[in-house]
């Protein structure tokens, strides 16, 4: 038996451990990766920061905790500079499993910026959370006539009526922009009804498997910016200027990469090292 | 960390670990994982919809007397016949109904935005070429685009065999379908490393506390 014989019949599980092991070294060990900004990232903070204070955006986190690698530091680094820029900003979560995930998500928030600044950020006056409601496309037509007809109450059972954010809010014309941070096909209604039907400027933060099928509407310019996976997760880290998960473990990426990168060249030149006939014996 | 913190991230380290024993093998650990999820998602999704959906659209509404809302809950119990086979066909009515609202809804602004908005970008690839504001570099990719554009389209176009130049300009399609495929499993590859990162993250950092007594890692982030 050859060795690249050896390489077509070898375990499987050889290739997890090497991965796993590469991804914990590279963990544990300090080191940094460069992280250049991508224009569609740039896009996307330029416009936040453009914003004047007490200016309202929508925060759409339509996503579960099985996405929160990558879509969480996104989400936190928008949140972060909201605050910081007195943007009000209006959340939703439009899929089931999360709204309880989402409340953490902004009291995480809340609470980063009062450990960093000391100022207490208040619901119902610096942002609002309208919770859940199923049927994504509905809910978005809804909002873009009124959001009280979706959402009478916020996640906590106050109608939105009395909540002071809302007094000047009625529907997605009144919002400067929808920053939609999903793992899931709710990007499709937002691009479709929020964009397309109300007009209303919309960005991305999406995962990595998710990302390079909606770089087409950057061209088109239904979408102002787009951040793709952990990548687009560390350059927005970057850009508010608080490298957190997302820069860390763009360095483990980096590793990762080179090792899956080795296996395919490997396996490649295995595969065309063994002479054809028993190519199909032995893939 | 409270011992009330200790115990949870306790047990979801070791939910995490059964999940991950699957990549040894199958076994009773991962079984007991998977089924948990199952499980506890399900049971989730029940009390979400109703506290969403059955509550507020139903319940408050009719306690508030709006009668007419009984309509749609006769509606909605009607898409429950299709349980029974003697009486599926009641269940039509609701569902021609949702179907008619929905591709009425749909239509026109679907076309909109996956089809006119991406013809109109296919256009001013050519238009930006003539524009004041053009440059080299600009023209080089819209001409690039506008090829690759083609050349895909013409390898789904299948009225005519891919024989001759037709055929020369499909396998450029593929090629084209090809790079697009690859930066696909590039970003799917760098999604599924990001899972991995985290659970490791969450294992080292936030469950062992690594930060705290690794020495390297200690000087590193104290440095």
């Amino acid at each position: 038996m050859t060795v690249f014989e050896k390489m077509f019949a070898l375990d499987r599980r050889w290739i997890y451990l090497v991965l796993g092991l590469s991804v914990l070294i590279s963990l544990v060990i300090p080191f940094t990766v460069p992280i250049p900004i991508s224009q569609e990232a740039r896009n996307i903070y330029n416009y936040v920061d453009s914003l004047k204070a007490g200016d309202v955006i929508h925060l759409a986190i339509d996503y579960d905790p099985s996405t929160i690698a990558e879509l969480h530091p996104m989400s936190l680094s928008i949140l972060r500079q909201c605050f910081d820029k007195k943007i009000k900003v209006v959340v939703t979560a439009l899929h089931p499993n999360g709204p309880v995930m989402t409340a953490m998500l902004l009291d995480t928030a809340v609470a980063r910026h009062f450990a960093r600044t000391g100022e207490r950020m208040k619901r119902g006056i610096d942002y609002v959370f309208l919770g859940y409601k199923p049927y994504p496309a509905l809910i978005i037509l809804g909002m873009g006539q009124n959001y009280r007809i979706p959402f009478p109450t916020d996640y906590y059972n106050v109608p939105v009526d009395s909540l002071p954010m809302m007094a000047h809010v009625r529907n997605l014309t009144d919002v400067r922009a929808v920053l939609n941070v999903s793992g899931t096909s709710g990007t499709d209604y937002w691009i479709t009804y929020g964009n397309g039907r109300y007009g209303v400027p919309l960005a991305l933060g999406l995962t990595g498997v998710m990302a390079s099928d909606y770089y087409p509407y950057m061209q088109t310019h239904q979408i102002f910016g787009l951040l793709g996976g952990l990548k687009g997760a560390a350059e927005y880290e970057e850009l508010v200027g608080a490298p957190g998960r997302a820069v860390e473990g763009m360095k483990v990426q980096v590793v990762a990469h080179m090792v899956i990168i080795l296996f395919i060249i490997a396996g490649n030149v295995g595969y065309f090292a063994i002479p054809k006939s028993q190519r199909r014996r032995l893939t | 960390m409270d011992w009330g913190s200790v115990i949870s991230t306790t047990i979801a380290a070791f939910l995490t670990l059964a999940i991950f024993s699957f990549l040894y093998k199958d076994n009773p650990f991962y079984k007991f994982a998977e089924h948990l999820v199952v499980g506890v998602t399900a049971g989730y999704w029940v009390v979400i919809f109703y506290y969403t959906v059955v509550m507020p659209n139903i319940i408050e509404r009719l306690q508030q007397g709006k009668w007419w809302y009984v309509i749609p809950l006769c509606l909605g119990i009607l898409m429950w016949t299709r349980l029974v086979p003697k009486w599926t066909w009641i269940s039509r009515y609701p569902l021609a109904l949702y179907l008619g609202v929905a591709t009425g809804a749909a239509i026109p602004l679907e076309m909109k935005a996956k089809v006119v908005e991406h013809l109109n970008g296919s256009v001013a690839l050519v238009t930006y070429m003539h524009s004041p504001q053009a440059t080299t570099g600009g023209i080089i990719n819209n001409v690039i685009i506008l090829l690759g554009l083609v050349a895909a389209l013409i390898y789904f176009f299948f009225s005519k065999e891919h024989k001759g130049a037709i055929g020369l300009i499909a396998k450029v399609g593929i090629v084209v379908l090809m790079v697009g495929f690859g930066a696909s499993f590039g970003f799917t590859v760098m999604a599924r490393v990001s899972l991995l990162i985290d659970r490791f993250q969450f294992l080292v950092f936030t469950w062992l506390n690594a930060a705290s007594w690794l020495p390297w890692y200690y000087w590193y982030t104290h440095n």
